[in-house]
């Protein structure tokens, strides 16, 4: 607990303290109307607005297109159901930059899109939209499907022998029971796409803005550290508002339902409307969540003979002091770090977390446990700029900067794969074990380890894949000679040029794929729990 | 006939798990099913209620056929074995789910509510919650659910399968004098032979989604129809035998058969009280294994030398101790000879 405790106030209360000051304090003495300076700004105020719509719009697109998936998911049997669930999930794991560039490459200029119709959306919101959706696609699906998959189908059958209709019974008993996991769904993907940075940075252009990619602009551009502490707080506030509902909610959804055995449930569809539905769910993730990565790869592909594979191995001069190749070196030695870092921290937070005497102060810490998450990467690195750069704490010209501030992004992640298994190991199996004369010690590691090891992997999976991925945070402190490949891939982007657009998918397309096998192996091991996310 | 199966099938992945069954259920009559596990007690009721299409044959009720009638249109009860209640609903929610669904006003709904609470024993529960509820409560909570729309059959699956045993005994009364009184016309399934006696007016044993016997509970347990069912209700001292005149050969020795016996290779049954223990050295002789109090009587093991097992029933007072060595002889008057 101890250790989990300071890591936290070390790395992300100490930095967010600092932003606090940054913002707040002018000349030795606290100015709290600065905040309301700050929001009388008519730029800042559309960037909030912009923020808030995009978002609520996000949500509620991913809702609409993702809950007849969560069905389909739950209820059916098909084959390629494993392959699918799988396809499903990868776009969740990919780093933001990917899923910008894909779309980028699908809708934007010189696009798929552009060159068969001549129809370009990259100016427009809906790439952004689109692009939440395929983020979050996973998102719905897992939480709510998960969900609906142990929802015994004879609690709708009883009410079918109380005379209701499929769809009343739908509505008055699935519907009610269904509802916390979509309402926790919702605030998720709603929390994601609040702080949405990488996706907008790449595919919002100058018009469209949230309120991380105007953080990050008045800190690395217009060099208003002040302004941009503000804008920190005011997301700060409103992440945790989220937060609070969310975690709420997810409180509300451990009320006594009648859960059943997931694989009990599902079989084969019935009827023409059922094919129709299963197919509609196949069409759209074929265009949806496959397409773009498609076209992505394609596009890489554009120059004969893997031309833009191999201008990444050469210096250019310009972009950066190395080869781009070097950045998956970099990549991988930071995500490693960071994992380890991660894990460790995570698991001892989760364990403390499943203690039976756990007061309410370690509870308070559960949902504190979250925050980094929320806050947003951007929050994270902005703060580690201005708190770990100087005196007591320099850890400026320090590599372990990057996979600290990756770490803290990862760490909610295996806290949330280890706390349901954890919770689920039986007290009494313990308390066998040690009337049987194991000692603490040895109770943990015969009694717990076994059972949480493939959880452990899968956390460490998770961590390893955000790591790898991770943007907003590394793109303030990665160091201009050791850039991660996120960075590469954005700083690519942003020098015009077919060669700079190739090289930038090319980058892209080996993200994608040292992610996706990260995924395979994450998938392979993962235990068949419905997990929090 | 209220409720009729004709050839009713029912395939899972090329098994039938019902297999061309016949089944009339006439008004006001309580039928039970029984049977063990797997033998499709459960789709039968499935299939009567709408939610397992068939796939050959089909249902009718009051002389109408089903097939196409979707579930909520059968108005038919059934009760689920693990209850089903609407854990989101308090008792009367779960109750007044019925009739809301048939359109009843508020008020008719409260009063429905009130009354059936009150002819479940539970009245007032109306506020409770459902997750709050003892085992027992739940099953009148969900008797009364079914009861409320005023189901034409309603069907119990294994109504008291989770209950404790004194209960167990206790509701079936309660059940059965109920079922009297309301008049209801019940089809249940269970795989406890205690249960189905006591509750049924006519008792169904299936096997493998076939019905292997049918009849009152007197005549079923009075005269099984074959070794399956003879063996379903307990009996153990089952064997092929070969009947000419009174007297049947078997592993033990000839045994008497009643008057009117068929005659020829039939299955025989000898119930326990047939099996009179004697002093050693007359009738067969057998070793004691093992005795087993059932409370009325002593069950007891006996092993002939070279026959199947023999078991027996006896009074406390003169049951032998294990490895005891005993005679056998045999009453007539409780041998049955089967199919």
């Amino acid at each position: 607990m101890a250790v989990p405790v300071a890591f936290f106030a070390v790395f992300f209360a100490y930095p967010v303290a600092a932003i606090v000051a940054r913002g707040l304090r002018i000349d030795g003495s606290w100015q709290f109307g600065r905040v309301a300076d700050v929001l009388a700004q008519p730029d800042v105020r559309h960037v909030l607005w912009f923020t808030t719509w995009q978002a609520l719009a996000s949500t509620a697109l991913t809702l609409l297109i993702a809950l007849p998936g969560a069905y389909v998911f739950a209820r059916f049997d098909f084959p390629g159901k494993q392959v699918l669930r799988a396809v499903v999930t990868v776009p969740f794991v990919l780093p933001t930059v990917v899923v910008g560039t894909a779309f980028l490459a699908l809708v934007g200029r010189g696009g798929l899109l552009d060159e068969l119709w001549g129809v370009r959306l990259d100016t427009t919101v809906w790439a952004i939209l689109l692009a939440h959706v395929f983020f979050n696609y996973a998102v719905v699906v897992r939480t709510v499907g998960g969900l609906w998959a142990q929802l015994d189908p004879r609690q709708e059958e009883a009410a079918r022998m109380l005379g209701a209709s499929r769809l009343k019974a739908w509505r008055q008993v699935t519907l009610p029971a269904l509802a916390p996991a979509v309402a926790a769904a919702a605030l998720m993907v709603f929390l994601f796409t609040f702080t949405s940075f990488g996706v907008v940075q790449i595919l919002g252009g100058p018009a469209f803005s949230t309120l991380e990619v105007e953080i990050y602009r008045q800190t690395s551009q217009i060099f208003d550290l002040s302004t941009a502490a503000v804008l920190t707080l005011i997301q700060f506030a409103a992440v945790a508002a989220i937060l609070a509902v969310h975690a709420w909610t997810v409180r509300r959804r451990e009320t006594a339902l009648r859960l059943v055995d997931a694989a009990t449930t599902a079989r084969r569809p019935r009827g023409t409307g059922q094919w129709a539905l299963l197919a509609g769910v196949l069409v759209t993730v074929a265009v949806l969540l496959v397409l773009p990565l498609a076209v992505l790869v394609e596009r890489s592909l554009g120059a004969p003979g893997f031309g833009y594979y191999r201008a990444l191995t050469r210096e250019d001069g310009g972009t950066f002091l190395v080869p781009p190749i070097e950045a998956v070196g970099n990549s991988l030695q930071y995500a490693v770090a960071a994992t380890a870092i991660a894990v460790v921290i995570g698991a001892l937070a989760a364990t403390a977390l499943t203690r039976r005497d756990a007061g309410r102060f370690v509870r308070g810490f559960d949902a504190l446990l979250m925050l980094p998450l929320g806050v947003s990467a951007v929050t994270v690195g902005f703060g580690f700029l201005i708190a770990l750069d100087e005196p007591p704490l320099d850890l400026r010209a320090s590599w372990i900067l990057v996979p600290l501030a990756q770490a803290l992004v990862g760490v909610p992640f295996v806290v949330r794969t280890m706390l349901p298994v954890l919770r689920a190991v039986d007290v009494r199996l313990r308390e066998a074990a040690a009337v049987l004369g194991a000692s603490p010690w040895r109770v943990w590691r015969e009694v717990d380890l076994p059972m949480v090891r493939r959880a452990l992997l899968v956390a460490a999976g998770f961590a390893f894949a955000v790591s790898l991925g991770e943007f907003g945070a590394t793109v303030f402190i990665a160091r201009p000679d050791n850039p991660t490949l996120p960075v590469a891939v954005a700083r690519l982007l942003g020098r015009p040029g077919d060669m700079n657009y190739g090289q930038a998918m090319a980058l892209s397309t080996i993200l994608m794929l040292v992610c996706a096998v990260a995924l395979v192996v994450l998938e392979r091991l993962r235990t068949d729990r419905s997990g929090e996310f | 006939m209220l409720l009729s199966l004709e050839g009713a099938t029912v395939r899972f992945g090329g098994r039938a798990v019902l297999d061309a069954v016949d089944l009339g259920v006439a008004e006001h009559e309580v039928v039970c099913v029984l049977g063990p596990s797997g033998s499709g007690k459960s789709t039968l009721l499935r299939a009567v209620a709408g939610l397992q299409p068939l796939d050959a044959g089909r249902v009718t009720l009051g002389g109408r056929d089903q097939t196409g009638v979707p579930a909520h249109k059968r108005e038919v009860g059934l009760m689920f074995q693990d209850h089903q209640l609407f854990p989101q609903r308090d008792v009367a929610g779960n109750i007044a789910f019925g009739p809301r669904m048939r359109g009843a006003s508020r008020g008719g709904q409260r009063e429905r509510v009130g009354e059936l609470l009150e002819l479940v024993g539970l009245p007032g529960a109306e506020r409770r919650s459902v997750a709050a509820l003892s085992g027992g409560e739940q099953q009148r909570v969900a008797l009364a659910r079914a009861l409320a729309p005023r189901p034409r059959l309603l069907m119990l699956d294994e109504p008291l399968g989770q209950l404790d045993r004194s209960l167990r005994e206790r509701l079936v009364v309660e059940l059965r004098q109920m079922f009297g009184r309301l008049g209801t016309t019940v089809l249940a399934v269970t795989h406890d032979q205690g249960e189905a006696f006591a509750l049924a007016d006519r008792v169904v044993v299936m096997r493998d989604g076939r019905i292997a016997q049918s009849g009152t509970p007197l005549e079923v347990w009075q005269r099984p129809a074959d070794a399956f069912v003879a063996r379903f209700l307990g009996f153990d001292n089952v064997v092929d035998v070969t009947v000419t005149g009174q007297a049947a050969d078997t592993p033990w020795g000839k045994v008497p058969v009643p008057e009117d016996a068929p005659q020829g290779a039939r299955t025989l049954l000898v119930r326990p009280a047939g099996v009179r223990m004697v002093a050693a050295g007359q009738g067969l002789r057998c070793t004691v294994t093992a005795r087993t109090f059932r409370g009325t009587h002593v069950a007891v093991h006996l092993q002939p030398e070279d026959a199947p097992r023999l078991e027996a029933a006896c009074a406390l007072r003169a049951a032998p101790e294990v490895g005891d060595t005993t005679g056998v002889e045999f009453d007539g008057a409780e041998i049955v000879v089967l199919r």
